[in-house]
């Protein structure tokens, strides 16, 4: 068992790696380099063919072995990061979904970013109520029993956190795609249609806005429209056909399609509806947008459409000539993604991606460039259409409207530099 | 014989099934319990700047000052300035126009009511919701001073008087204009061929060297 292959894999230095894989050059394009950056660029001789692996030949774990199933020993790298200098504490902070080492459209549950702002709370589901109350026929109390016997939903939906990329108002500063994107995750939820619940406490003519509130020690605060509480959120109690990850807000979130994160309640304990918003912390001093004249937008609640190539980037640099896969994501929160174009030079020339999966309203959206790298320099961009007509803007466009000091939504398009080396690096180009 | 009776039985059966089955259905669930005014008392702490929500109770900011110091000071700092990360309370009046804006209660926030509403359910961080109602007030009443919103030290800040403080940015805010203010984003024919002449690199993140190694990565259990 001392094969280096059997080694707990060490991170490589970025540097270190790319040299290696590079000085192997072309060779290395026929060799099984598809699992990424972590991958070696040359396996155990003692592994490969025609010699047989110790794997083949003694047996594996059984089947008890982890009750719960996690990931190979080998992606111990794919994890949630976060960046220590951003917050003053970690329990009101925020960490980052390694998007470059993930495909297809689902985030797994472990990966999902997780943004609290009093820690994440850890409630036995049997303490756990939530209350209904304010103008409404009548006020009531729920057990998570009484939840699960409500006619129930699945939807898969993005949550992206309003200050996703809000470290790049002023220029590219993280040199991370999980950094400057990974506030982003998708997920399928089965939740009861808030609808439901408030009809079955029957809301009043006069009742026009919900507060929502946490359970836990920020006891989190919004006021969402009654019409949007009407259309389309959930209750949520399971993601990805499980319950609710702790740092999720088990057992109950609410689930609010296509508007920003911030407004998802976690551990959900009490709505009430009123005639007018309550102007919370997170509405006012946070969550609002300052603009060039000193005024703020406020209850900027949807998320414009936004995409990001996610290999190749920092993270995830190109190692081999030769053919090659460029993947990214696009979302929006007015609708579906129909349509995503793709530059390699900078913007001087563009192509439509091949959208690939499930296009779903509200949801992230896979796409792919499959391409010819021969270690010419690359300036990669993506730009998301979504079904309204909405183009994703550059980031000068949207700094031209809204200054610099937004702080949230920033959807301009990202641009990153991939060096004849395979290196890549975020950047702004003119 | 007609086939009729057997399409209209199923017809019914349809109709009692969706009757039963759909979400959309009218009637009462019957599921949930009424919820006791007393249930409702330890938990209804929102406040609006209405003054929907003040709970009875007064304060000074002078009582603040002496709760503010044994209770916010360690990370807002003695004048509500801020350490380390922690947020700063005070100042920043007339900045929101500037390269760095200091957003702060006096500078930004629009209603006092969010200043007592937020310390009454989140502060002290880690402690919350430990604070009674007077304390909340008084702290309240200490915030505004510091930042000029209040002047005398014995003005008593109840539910009243709270609704009645304006703050100095509360016409400062407007709400979401983007599909009016951003309408150029929609229904564009980005080019695709020949689109520009140069594409040159202006910033690199690299050059800031801010990003955390990836040794500093939360380890993995």
């Amino acid at each position: 068992m001392a094969d280096q292959s059997d080694e707990e894999p060490k991170r490589p230095s970025r540097r270190g790696f790319l040299t290696a894989s590079v000085a192997s050059g072309v060779a290395a394009a026929t060799a099984t380099s598809a699992l990424g950056q972590q991958a070696p660029a040359a396996g155990n001789p003692k592994n490969l063919p025609p010699k047989i692996p110790s794997w083949t030949q003694v047996l594996g774990d059984g089947v008890a072995k982890y009750p719960y199933g996690k990931p190979s020993k080998y992606e111990k790298h794919v994890v949630r990061r976060d960046v220590e200098w951003l917050t003053a504490s970690r329990e009101s902070s925020i960490n980052f979904t390694p998007l470059h080492a993930l495909d297809g459209i689902i985030t797994p549950n472990g990966l999902c970013f997780e943004r609290h702002h009093g820690g994440a709370a850890e409630i036995n589901p049997a303490d756990h109520r939530l209350m209904l109350h304010g103008l409404v026929d009548k006020p009531l109390i729920f057990t998570m029993g009484d939840i699960m016997r409500m006619p129930r939903t699945n939807r898969v939906h993005f949550l992206e956190c309003a200050a996703n990329s809000g470290m790049e108002w002023r220029g590219a500063q993280l040199n991370s795609c999980q950094f400057t994107h990974g506030m982003v995750h998708n997920v399928m939820y089965t939740g009861v249609p808030l609808k439901v619940l408030l009809d079955e406490a029957g809301v009043k003519p006069t009742g026009k806005w919900l507060l929502v509130e946490g359970a836990d020690s920020a006891g989190m605060t919004r006021s969402i429209p009654i019409e949007k509480a009407m259309a389309d959120c959930l209750v949520a109690f399971k993601m990805n056909g499980e319950a609710l990850r702790t740092e999720q807000g088990y057992p109950l979130r609410l689930v609010v399609p296509g508007w920003e994160g911030n407004l998802w309640i976690k551990w959900l304990r009490r709505i009430e509806v009123g005639d007018k918003p309550w102007f919370t912390h997170e509405e006012t001093s946070k969550y609002t947008t300052l603009m060039t004249d000193g005024r703020a937008r406020q209850f900027t609640f949807i998320m414009d459409a936004k995409s990001v190539v996610t290999n190749p980037s920092p993270e995830a640099p190109l190692s081999v000539k030769g053919r090659n896969v460029l993947s990214g994501l696009a979302w929006s929160g007015r609708g579906t993604i129909p349509r995503v174009d793709v530059t390699l030079d900078g913007g001087k020339n563009w192509r439509e991606a091949r959208i690939d999966g499930p296009v779903l309203d509200r949801s992230l959206t896979r796409f792919y460039v499959d391409f010819d790298w021969k270690g010419e320099e690359l300036l990669i961009q993506s730009r998301a259409h979504d079904s309204t007509g909405y183009v994703q803007p550059t980031k000068d466009e949207l700094r031209a409207v809204r200054g610099l000091n937004n702080i949230y939504h920033n959807n301009g398009i990202q641009t990153w530099l991939v060096r004849s080396t395979g290196e890549t690096e975020n950047v702004e180009i003119s | 014989m007609s086939r009729f009776p057997e399409w209209r039985a199923g017809l019914i059966s349809l109709v009692l099934c969706l009757a039963v089955l759909s979400p959309a259905a009218a009637e009462k669930l019957g599921i949930g319990r009424a919820l006791t005014p007393e249930e409702l008392k330890g938990w209804d702490i929102a406040v609006r700047p209405d003054g929907h929500g003040a709970p009875p109770g007064k304060g000074t900011a002078a009582q603040g000052e002496e709760i503010f110091q044994t209770q916010c000071a360690s990370c807002h700092g003695e004048f509500g300035e801020g350490k380390d990360r922690w947020p700063t309370l005070a100042g920043g009046h007339g900045t929101l126009k500037h390269d760095r804006p200091e957003k702060t209660v006096g500078s930004y926030w629009p209603y006092a009511s969010t200043v007592f509403d937020y310390i009454k359910r989140a502060m002290p961080f880690g402690n919350a919701q430990s604070l009674s109602n007077d304390e909340v007030y008084a702290l309240t009443a200490y915030v505004l001073q510091l930042n000029d919103v209040i002047t005398d030290p014995k003005f008593e800040l109840n539910a009243k008087t709270m609704q009645a403080i304006r703050m100095p940015n509360a016409k400062g805010f407007y709400d979401d204009d983007r599909e009016t203010a951003e309408k150029s984003f929609w229904n564009r024919k980005p080019c695709m061929k020949d689109c520009k002449k140069d594409a040159t690199v202006l910033n690199r993140a690299r050059m800031l060297d801010v990003t955390p190694d990836s040794k500093s990565g939360p380890k993995v259990d």
